[in-house]
């Protein structure tokens, strides 16, 4: 009856890790080969694909009309995420330091808007920034407008701020709640004014926590492609909506998966620097 | 320098008056008050949670006392914010940054001086050669053992020379050798360089051996601020007489001949002190072991333990009306053995008597 430890061992891995398994092999790596193969066939006269290997999908992505798309698209995701990093990090320091109840009112009060649905929080913006709306009304009223606010690059920005201004937030909170303030006391107490135990102490010991918030920030905001479009107006086409246009509209499935590819190795580059940046930082905090 | 003088080491550096601190419902300081002199060794003593390191944390400035009034050389000392005062504290868990190197951890305090580079470098070179850790001043504080952080927490303290330097345990993790250089240490600091020492330890010896007055603490109280040799030979309060030292204890009644310790008899008690002590008071008389007699007095026990300790022996006689052991501690080995009936007591004078308070908190 009793099986040998090795096996009830497999077995019990094989228990508790096979469904999740099972599951990301289906649905994630199955499509992640199949777009990983589309990259070197060429695309079919009326979409779908003709199996003959070509290495043009990927010299395509040289041409200066996709460079633009790239290099435009990661100015707005780096702006957005410095926004948020700016605007994110003194949120969760203050948050980190609050009373124990007031603590768990802000966090929630952080997360409340992914309880209502993504595209009706972006067409609240259109009313908000639209020329009759709130924002230039009241620019109006100063003697200050109208001003075109939506369908710009800023826009966009502000879209995506809002979007993942949380995904910032989250990952800094638990940085900066997890550091002992004996370390903040012992820097006050060799002499350090509060700003330089800031910049010598605090931050240092948090940047896990801003490596963290920067990808969880620059990561969608590269790839989205819904708020372009709806606060954009289209004007500005980033990577995301590329990929998707590839895909529905052009039917160039190939290419399309090319530049999935290009995203998906700089989110894995991107992954591994913060991984590797936060082993060392770990390693010393502990 | 002050030493030499005399005079000048009553001048008091810090008062501490009246101080109150509480958390929630637990009060970790009930009204302290205590004056820590100009160039001295000052020890606190007390079991875990007394609030020593409560009373540290207001004098280095990150803890507000309720109440009460805190002066440096007469000037208020809790106005002044915690990275102003020229005090430093040696954290019971170091605190040392985690991410720095040994000897950047060390030369923090000195770089917030604005000391040219060049002394800086001599000065962290020169503490962490004191306190044996050269060869480690490029590791970080995860790569060293539990004796070797705490020594740079203590080199991190030091270096500044402070007025008044505060250490929380600063030796406890430590082997006894490195201890005692380490003490040895601190004893020249306080000498060579003037500064005024206030050390929080678990260790009664070395505060007894290193402290010019100990102040001994209990439930957030100091109950007895003396020199290490009054406060062994007179304690004043139940708690002292049992927490310092070990200690026989005899409750009872002052009585004009003595100390009438119910079924005991009358016991030898000092006579030097009727005056505090009016017939008819209740006391508790304390006999160090090493100054009761075997072999004559007014007692009568059966030995129940012997144990030879090299130099000393201990001896434990269960002693009929006297509840738990009376120890008796005498040079070389016991003459006496296991099971034997024996005489025993000591000189009035080598007794003290500690008065007990009304309030019948024999905390012992
Ligand atoms: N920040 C705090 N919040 C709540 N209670 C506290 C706080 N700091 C200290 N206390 C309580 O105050 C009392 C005194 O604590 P303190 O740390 O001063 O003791 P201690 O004498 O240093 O003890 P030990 O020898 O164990 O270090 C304890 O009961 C402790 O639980
Ligand atoms: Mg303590």
């Amino acid at each position: 009856m009793t099986s040998p430890p090795v096996v009830r061992k497999a077995v019990a891995r094989v228990v508790t890790l096979g469904p999740g398994f099972g599951f990301l092999t289906v649905f994630l790596l199955v499509p992640l080969a199949l777009v990983l193969s589309y990259t070197v066939f060429r695309r079919g006269r009326f979409g779908g694909i003709v199996y003959q290997p070509t290495g043009e999908n990927f010299t395509r992505l040289a041409d200066p009309l996709y460079l633009d798309v790239v290099a435009g698209s990661v100015k707005i995701a780096a702006l957005t995420t410095v926004l948020a990093l700016l605007l994110g990090y003194p949120t969760a320091y203050m948050i980190a330091r609050l009373p124990g109840r007031w603590r768990v009112i802000a966090l929630v009060a952080v997360v409340l808007p992914f309880w209502t649905n993504f595209l009706i929080r972006t067409y609240a913006w259109i009313v908000l920034l639209n020329s009759q709306g709130p924002v230039n009304s009241a620019l109006k009223a100063l003697g200050l407008g109208p001003v075109e606010l939506l369908y710009t690059d800023g826009a966009i920005v502000a879209g995506l701020l809002y979007a993942y201004l949380p995904l910032m937030i989250l990952p800094l909170y638990s940085a900066i709640e997890r550091l002992d303030p004996q370390l903040r006391e012992a820097s006050a107490n060799l002499g350090a004014r509060p700003a330089r135990t800031f910049w010598s102490v605090t931050l240092p010991l948090s940047l896990p926590g801003v490596l963290t918030g920067c990808v969880f920030v620059f990561v969608p905001s590269l790839g989205n492609f819904v708020i372009p479009e709806l606060l954009g107006g289209g004007r500005r086409i980033m990577v995301g909506n590329l990929i998707r246009d590839q895909f529905l509209k052009a039917r160039d499935y190939p290419f399309g998966s090319v530049l999935a590819l290009a995203v998906i190795a700089v989110l894995v580059l991107l992954l591994f620097a913060q991984a590797w940046a936060s082993r060392r930082a770990g390693r010393d905090a502990s | 320098m002050n030493h030499m003088t005399g005079t000048t080491t009553t001048t008091s550096l810090i008062s501490i008056d009246g101080v109150s601190r509480r958390f929630g419902d637990v009060t970790a300081l009930d009204s302290v008050s205590l004056d820590i002199r100009q160039g001295e060794f000052f020890a606190l003593l007390g079991p875990s949670g007394c609030g020593k390191t409560t009373l540290l944390r207001i004098l280095a400035g990150f803890e507000e006392p309720d109440t009460g009034s805190v002066r440096l050389d007469g000037a208020d000392l809790l106005a002044v914010p915690a990275h102003r005062r020229p005090v430093n504290l040696m954290f019971q868990s170091y605190a040392l940054f985690p991410h720095m190197s040994v000897e950047k951890n060390v030369a923090y305090g000195l770089e917030r001086e604005k000391l040219p580079r060049e002394e800086i470098r001599k000065r962290v070179s020169e503490v962490l050669e004191t306190v044996g850790l050269a060869a480690h001043a490029r590791r970080r504080p995860h790569q060293l053992s539990g004796g070797q952080r705490q020594r740079v927490a203590l080199a991190r303290a030091i270096v500044k020379r402070p007025r008044l330097l505060l250490l929380d345990e600063p030796l406890s993790a430590l082997d006894k050798k490195v201890r005692a250089e380490m003490q040895l240490e601190l004893k020249r600091l306080q000498h060579e360089v003037g500064i005024t020492f206030v050390v929080v330890t678990h260790d009664q010896e070395e505060a007894m051996s290193l402290a010019d007055r100990i102040a001994v603490m209990q439930g957030g109280r100091v109950e007895q601020l003396d020199a290490p040799v009054a406060l062994y030979d007179r304690p004043r309060t139940p708690f002292v007489a049992d927490f310092i030292g070990a200690n026989n204890l005899f409750p009872g009644t002052v009585t004009a001949k003595g100390l009438e310790a119910g079924g005991l008899g009358v016991l030898p008690a000092p006579a030097d002190l009727a005056a505090d002590f009016p017939v008819g008071a209740r006391a508790l008389l304390a006999v160090r072991p090493e100054r009761v007699r075997l072999g004559a007095g007014e007692l009568r026990g059966t030995v129940v333990d012997v144990s030879f300790y090299g130099g000393t022996s201990h001896v434990a006689l269960s002693v009929p009306g006297h509840e738990g052991h009376v120890l008796v501690a005498t040079q070389g080995p016991a003459r006496v053995e296991t099971g034997a009936e024996v005489q025993l007591g000591w000189n009035a004078a080598d007794a003290s008597l500690i008065p007990v308070s009304e309030r019948g908190d024999r905390s012992v």
